[in-house]
């Protein structure tokens, strides 16, 4: 091995390039076509036609500018909630919190929007939409504070927290914030609140997509994103290089809730209209599958959002023209996700060498400080 | 002792084990008689516990063949290794501190009554069984966690007698124990091989080879370099095996030229992760351009009181002062701020982040001044220059400063965190085990440049558990036993008698 520290600049070959994103994407890109492998089978079985089936879906979700508008308006909380779990993950975290993180996002921005009026939308909107994103950064920075001070580990709080912001927004729509009539749920936002559509595409996919990229920019290129991932990769090493774990890790927590938050804000001031309960039910949770996917990568979550997207946009024509049920699709997913999470698998199915970083490490381990 | 008339137990031939871009064991003979000591001698790094694994069935060799009593076998897992009656000491014990003696000897080998309940009275009654006749004394009711290490390393022996083994590794066994307890190890080492019981003894400690082995055997990079007699060898004859030349013990270095102190430790007391008080009222100097050596058996407090003194570990009572400021509470980045470098114990723990690429860590401790950033935002560009420029300087073996840390070996690694440390200005250095594990061509490298800041009016603070570093490297030492220093002697009065006496706490 010769010395050769050489000038071997940030641009590598085309040739590299490819190897090194094959190397990242040929898991997730197998895992996505064994699912559907094996929910073609699925489809068979229950004597469907799977070809039929997969047309349908792709002639829900791609086929013409609203089916696209359609999936693009559920790919946006989906790239927010994969980014709230991505970014925890860079931080050595597992945030299961999205859901609640977005319910508690939804609710305030529903409130911001519904309850101060007479504000112009140049400021209204956007305070509603900001609002409910730091409300699910606070809510975040509970189980951050509870990991960082106490050493409760961020998987059994995040769950326990995702109870309680289901049972305080169910409160609050059914109580202090019901509209009038029968149904529990806050009033209609105003109009100066809601995020617009332009055509068929709604903004708010923008939005998700420029704080994706803004992530990414503050992961790789900021010194609060080498201290984020340095505590991610080495807690120890970071502590030694003066780093201060604890409150980074609230930090790294509050920011992956803004980002829950965020997408519970987005779906409530440009889809919903209000905050319904029952109405945001597994964005969260979806969060989780998109982030893996996308192996942790900011600018991957924006794809696997979308196709997870498309999948949810595209299920009812799958359901009206090849006459199968939609719930195939949430087998699908969890196809994937099984195969994204169990990648051992796929790369003995298809003796793909691993990679020097492996994967991505689900978790720090029970009670390790 | 006659070789000849004994059998053979254990036989390799031919073993070479190939990692990618490494040779860890090259064409490797091992022949291992009944009732024998061979001591496997080599350096860190020499490829014995790449054989040791190979004989354990942890690794699978890439070529050559295994004789066990006569028979070839093919062993594909520590199980096969079991089976064939070949147990192994690790150097670190594969022991469950919260389970008792017995508990922990049957783990994995129950003895149970019918319906498969345990049957925990006779797993005692044997346990005491093997004790007594092996002279182990090791009470089999006794909590792992109450035990000392010498008494944990025994369970362990018993834990491989109990499966029938009689053939033992030790995988550098006196490597956590005091001399007294390393004594007691090797007479328990005779009794079991005057019962038939062979012993493969790993080591890199030329003195205990020669007090407790029968034949010695010496790898050097992978390679068996001969079989001797302790009889025909001397220390030096054994460490020029090793090394394959005469081994400059003495680092070459001028008188010290000691300045203003800047390390000052009045009577500091800091307790472990277990709350229990493991350095107990330290005090010390270091001047500038002067190595102040911590000598001790591991385990007596050095490790947390470098934790303290970098800020990584609180203190519980005392001061400690650095360039005059009173650093006692500072963080571990205030503490680097006053120009610390620190070169920690656990490389791989502390001092790198493995998945990240070299040059990320060579700025792990400056990635958020100038001009590696601006107003919070890195810049790569300056990064990469700076990790090119360290890793031509301290002689970094690598393809690209791109690769992962995880890529390097542990001498080259090394080489990274201390080129790192060293990038910037420094008034005291604190190293815990500079150059554990490492080949000697990056020992020697890293032992100048200690020496080159101690003469660039550095002080050093050096904490080692080799006592011949401390003795090459060192103008005073300080010898430490159970969290005390004992005393603290200049270079010219340190022998290894007095200091083998003090770390073993004994004053006279």
């Amino acid at each position: 091995m010769a010395i050769q520290a050489s000038e071997k600049g940030p641009t590598s070959s085309f040739g590299e390039r490819l190897a090194s994103f094959w190397r990242s994407a040929s898991v997730p890109i197998m895992a996505i076509l064994l699912a559907a492998l094996i929910g073609a089978i699925i489809l068979l079985l229950s004597g469907a036609n799977p070809i039929d089936a997969y047309a349908a879906l792709f002639k829900g979700s791609f086929s013409n500018a609203r089916a696209i508008g359609r999936t693009l308006e559920k790919a946006t909380p989906l790239i927010l909630g994969g980014l709230a779990v991505a970014f925890a993950f860079k931080g050595g975290l597992f945030n299961i919190g999205g859901q609640g993180q977005l319910l508690i996002g939804a609710i305030v921005s529903a409130a911001i929007g519904f309850g101060l009026g007479g504000l112009p939308f140049i400021i209204h909107m956007p305070l509603a939409l900001i609002g409910g994103a730091i409300a699910g950064a606070l809510y975040a920075s509970i189980a951050g504070a509870l990991k960082a001070y106490t050493g409760a580990h961020e998987v059994i709080t995040t769950i326990m927290l995702n109870f309680v912001a289901i049972n305080i927004t169910d409160f609050l729509a059914n109580g202090p914030w019901k509209d009038e009539g029968i149904v529990a749920r806050t009033p209609a936002i105003l109009e100066t609140a809601a995020i617009p559509k332009l055509d068929n595409i709604p903004l708010g996919f923008f939005i998700a997509v420029a704080v994706a990229i803004i992530i990414w920019y503050l992961l790789f290129r900021t010194t609060l994103g080498f201290e984020i991932r340095t505590v991610g990769l080495n807690p120890n090493a970071a502590k030694y290089s003066g780093i201060l774990v604890a409150r980074l890790t609230v930090l790294t927590m509050a920011i992956s809730g803004f980002l829950a938050g965020l997408g519970g804000s987005i779906e409530t001031l440009g889809v919903v209209g209000r905050f319904q309960p029952g109405f945001n039910v597994g964005l969260g949770f979806d969060g989780i599958t998109i982030a893996l996917l996308a192996r942790t990568h900011p600018l991957a979550v924006i794809p696997a959002a979308i196709l997870i997207g498309a999948m949810q946009a595209g299920s009812s024509q799958m359901q009206f023209d090849a006459k199968v049920s939609f719930e195939i699709i949430d087998v699908i997913q969890a196809l994937i996700l099984f195969f994204v999470s169990a990648e051992m698998i796929v790369r003995w199915i298809l003796r793909i060498r691993a990679d020097g970083d492996g994967g991505v490490r689900l978790s720090s381990g029970w009670g390790q400080g | 002792m006659n070789n000849a008339d004994k059998q053979v137990v254990l036989e390799a031939h031919g073993i070479s084990k190939h990692f990618p871009g490494v040779i860890a064991n090259n064409n490797v003979d091992l022949t291992l008689h009944k009732g024998e000591i061979l001591a496997l001698l080599g350096e860190n790094g020499a490829g014995k516990s790449t054989l040791m694994n190979v004989l354990y069935g942890l690794y699978h060799p890439t070529e050559g063949e295994i004789w066990i009593k006569g028979e070839k076998v093919h062993l594909q897992s520590p199980r096969d290794a079991i089976d064939h009656g070949i147990g192994m000491v690790h150097q670190h014990f594969q022991l469950v501190p919260v389970m008792t003696v017995a508990e922990n000897v049957i783990l994995g080998s129950e003895v149970t009554t019918a319906g498969g309940r345990l049957n925990m009275r006779q797993a005692a009654r044997q346990v005491n069984e093997l004790s007594q006749k092996y002279g182990l004394a090791v009470d089999p009711s006794a909590m792992i966690e109450d035990l000392p290490v010498g008494i944990q390393q025994r369970v362990e022996i018993i834990k491989a007698l109990y499966r029938q083994a009689d053939i033992l590794i030790l995988d550098e066994p006196t490597a956590v124990l005091t001399p007294q307890e390393a004594n007691e190890l090797f007479h328990i080492m005779r009794e079991l091989t005057a019962q038939g019981v062979s012993i493969i003894f790993i080591t890199h400690k030329l003195k205990e080879v020669l007090a407790v082995a029968d034949q010695i055997a010496v790898l050097r990079r992978g390679e068996m370099v001969g079989t001797v007699l302790p009889s025909e060898a001397t220390e030096a004859s054994l460490a020029e095996m090793m090394v394959g030349r005469n081994v400059i013990l003495q680092v070459e270095k001028s008188a010290a030229h000691p300045g203003d102190v800047i390390l000052k430790v009045e009577d500091l007391a800091v307790l472990d992760d277990r709350k229990t008080s493991v350095v107990n009222g330290v005090s010390l100097e270091v001047r500038a351009g002067e190595v102040l050596g911590i000598a001790g058996v591991q385990g007596n407090g050095q490790r947390e009181l470098v934790e303290a003194l970098t800020g990584i570990r609180s203190v519980a009572s005392g001061h400690f002062f650095i360039q005059g400021h009173d650093a006692t509470h500072y963080t571990p980045r205030q503490i680097t701020m006053l120009e610390v470098a620190h070169i920690p114990e656990d490389r791989e723990k502390h001092g790198l982040v493995m998945a990240y690429p070299i040059e990320d860590n060579t700025v792990l401790n400056q990635y958020y001044v100038q001009p590696y950033s601006h107003n919070s935002i890195v810049d790569r560009g300056a990064i990469r220059s700076h990790a090119n420029a360290l890793v031509k300087e301290f002689d970094v073996r690598t393809s690209s400063v791109t690769a992962l840390a995880s890529t390097l070996s542990g001498g080259n690694k090394q080489k990274v965190i201390v080129a790192r440390e060293f990038s910037k200005p420094v008034k005291l250095l604190i190293a815990a085990q500079p150059t554990r594990g490492i080949d000697v061509g990056s020992i020697e490298f890293i032992h100048k440049q200690i020496i080159k800041q101690r003469d660039n009016g550095v002080a050093v603070l050096l904490v080692s558990a080799e006592l011949d570093e401390i003795m090459s490297l060192s103008d005073r030492i300080a010898v430490m036993f159970e969290g005390h220093i004992m005393a603290t002697l200049p270079i010219a009065e340190a022998t290894r008698e007095k200091l083998g006496l003090l770390m073993a706490g004994s004053h006279s």
